[in-house]
């Protein structure tokens, strides 16, 4: 278990954190929760533990427990690890009507997973969710920042191979597109 | 080609930069709400306009702004509604992301009418990247002096900020996004009171959804009176739809309202037609909430006249034969598409996106979507039909936000339009257990085949 005290954002982290902070009036500083759980995810590898809740709580100045009730509300947060590159695949009725059942029947298959289970190797985990706007061009999915739309078997191959080539970790803040 | 007021000019290179878009006219709108224009002239023109809101409510713009309250000694805010979705709905996405500045300068010349010195644009997490957008689009307008201090050397001054969500569909309910900006749980709140008295940090707020903003530039330009003239009756300008689904050319289309929902589907300017060659069965025409018509009632009324792309035309009717224009969000099925299945996967959404306060919503959407999850896999028993009516009706009405009549209409309409493909579905469950029953054998309506 990783002491609390040990977790800090890097120093360009913090510059972030704190211009986030002043984009609220004073007082209100509560509001920069949202986009610090998105920077503390992103910077502490792809999930928050109770340990980064509590560091977010420290630099607002609020309760442990005003951070994790939110945490736990919002889908985008990972209060669990995940992969390297967390595969989201919407499925949601016009996602549905183009094809998205065939989507994450191909992804499972070809990575011998289910929805909400990680590669043995930590590569990928797949994560069906619900509509992510992006209907005129479904089937689609989410990895990290970016989207990958009009999707076929083939181009998600193309992705899959591409991602675990460039080794990086996926997360919202930064794109890490692939050309399929 | 119908009338464009937002997108006339979203195919120039470059469209989505400073300078381009400054060249096209761009900004003009600040120039002259602050150089010759009262704030309250500027909502003025917003009311004449007949602008209404654009995601999804329909409310009459100018009237939300007049709320505000003015007297207040407490900071007044603008904060967009960017956190688009509705399931079908991708049009604002489309707008931010191809011509960012447009809603930069809605929100500027929207704010001093308002007397906002900070405003927000709150936008759904899951579009990141359009953030980085949208940000870039702001810095670049700071830079040419239409935000920050002194506005082209006027006394009014605005600093504009972009906020992200993470993933919540309930931030798309105005008291639920001003909790979430506030660094909370997207709990809508009781109303009254309004946010437009008690609003963001209980101060006198307005939130409009991002079309609505952007449509502010373009009427200080041409004129309420102008912008009334387009479209049709109380449906006044244009309207961006979401078109998805079984078409062939699914996409963002500004349409002037009042055209028909046929020439919208079928004309190659717009849908192109259903896709594949097949016949079109059904559409939900304003977002996933709306109540789906079969193709008969989406292409005529009841009484026979042709539908319209229009609040009143599509709305005619009532939920009897009618539906709702919505959000815009148009999702067509063709011939092969099952009915239940699309609607249990809207279903899902509504029970994984209540945010559990009301126990009519929390409770009732998961029930419907056990029972229409084993209608659909063929475990369903002859009283479900029946009791998905009676869920639905207890959910309707009996929650603090719209999110639970979101979820009882599409149940409602869907039995109501299409209970015999319920009925189908348990009289015959070993047919429906593949997940693509209807496309293996499209569903024939016991009823049209005896009328042939």
């Amino acid at each position: 278990m990783e002491d609390s005290k040990t977790i800090q954002f890097s120093a360009d982290a913090l510059t972030v954190a704190q211009n986030i902070i002043k984009r609220y009036p004073e007082g209100k500083q509560k509001s920069a929760l949202l986009p610090l759980l998105h920077l503390a995810q992103a910077e502490f590898g792809g999930w928050l533990s109770p340990e980064v809740m509590d560091y977010v709580a420290s630099l607002l100045a609020i309760k442990p427990i005003e951070v994790y009730e939110v945490a736990s509300f919002y889908t985008m947060y990972n209060l669990q690890p995940v992969g390297n590159c967390l595969i989201e695949v919407c499925r949601t009725g016009p996602c549905w009507l183009r094809g998205a059942d065939d989507i994450v029947e191909h992804i499972e298959k070809k990575l011998g997973i289910k929805d909400g289970e990680t590669t043995a190797d930590g590569m990928f985990t797949l994560k069906t969710v619900e509509c992510l706007g992006s209907c005129g061009t479904a089937p689609m999915l989410q990895c990290g920042a970016d989207y990958y739309e009009n999707l076929t078997p083939e181009k998600v191959d193309t992705m899959l191979d591409k991602l675990r080539a460039s080794g990086k970790r996926s997360n919202y803040l930064t794109s890490n597109k692939q050309e399929i | 080609m119908g009338r464009k007021v937002l997108l006339q000019h979203i195919d120039v290179p470059g469209i989505n930069t400073f300078e381009v878009y400054r060249k096209q006219g761009g900004y003009a709108s600040v120039e002259k709400a602050l150089k010759s224009m009262t704030p309250d002239e500027v909502t003025e023109e917003v009311k004449k306009s007949g602008l209404r809101g654009r995601g999804g409510a329909g409310f009459p713009a100018g009237m939300k702004w007049s709320f505000l309250d003015r007297k207040s000694d407490k900071p007044r805010y603008l904060v967009c509604n960017a956190d688009e979705s509705e399931p079908g709905t991708f049009k604002d996405r489309y707008l931010m992301e191809r011509i960012p500045h447009l809603l930069v300068e809605g929100m500027i010349t929207a704010s001093y009418a308002l007397g906002a010195k900070s405003s927000y644009i709150y936008i759904r997490g899951e579009y990141m990247y359009i953030v980085r957008i949208l940000e870039k689009a702001i810095q670049e307008a700071y830079a040419a002096g239409f935000l920050g201090k002194n506005i082209l050397g006027s006394d009014y001054s605005l600093d504009l900020y972009v906020h992200p969500g993470a993933g919540a569909y309930i931030c798309g309910e105005e008291t639920a996004l001003l909790e979430s900006l506030e660094g909370k749980r997207g709990n809508p709140r009781l109303k009254p009171p309004f946010p437009a008295v008690a609003g963001l940090y209980a101060s006198p707020t307005v939130v409009n959804n991002v079309e609505t903003i952007a449509a502010v530039g373009p009427i200080v330009m041409m004129g309420g009176d102008e912008y009334a003239k387009i479209g049709i009756g109380k449906s006044a300008g244009t309207k961006l739809i979401s078109a998805s689904g079984h078409i062939n050319k699914p996409g963002v289309y500004e349409i002037e309202m009042g055209i028909s929902v046929e020439e919208f589907l079928y004309s190659d300017e717009y849908c192109g037609g259903i896709w594949k060659g097949r016949k079109l069965k059904a559409v939900v025409a304003g977002g996933s909430s709306v109540p789906i018509l079969p193709a008969d009632l989406i292409l005529k009324t009841a009484k026979g006249e042709q539908r319209l792309m229009s609040y009143e035309s599509l709305s005619d009717g009532g939920f009897a034969s009618g539906t709702m224009l919505g959000s815009g969000g148009f999702i067509a099925m063709d011939e092969t598409a099952c009915i239940v299945r699309n609607l249990w996967t809207f279903t899902r959404f509504y029970h994984h996106e209540s945010c559990g306060q009301c126990s009519p919503c929390r409770e009732g959407t998961g029930w419907m979507e056990k029972v229409l999850h084993r209608i659909e896999h063929g475990h369903g028993h002859s009283g479900d039909i029946d009791l998905l009516v009676d869920v639905a009706k207890k959910i309707e009405g009996n929650t603090i936000c719209p999110l639970g009549d979101a979820a009882a209409w599409p149940v409602a309409s869907a039995i109501r339009h299409f209970r015999e493909e319920f009925e189908y579905h348990v009289k015959y469950p070993e047919k429906v257990k593949n997940p693509k029953h209807f496309e293996v054998e499209p569903f024939v309506s016991e009823r049209l085949v005896a009328a042939v």
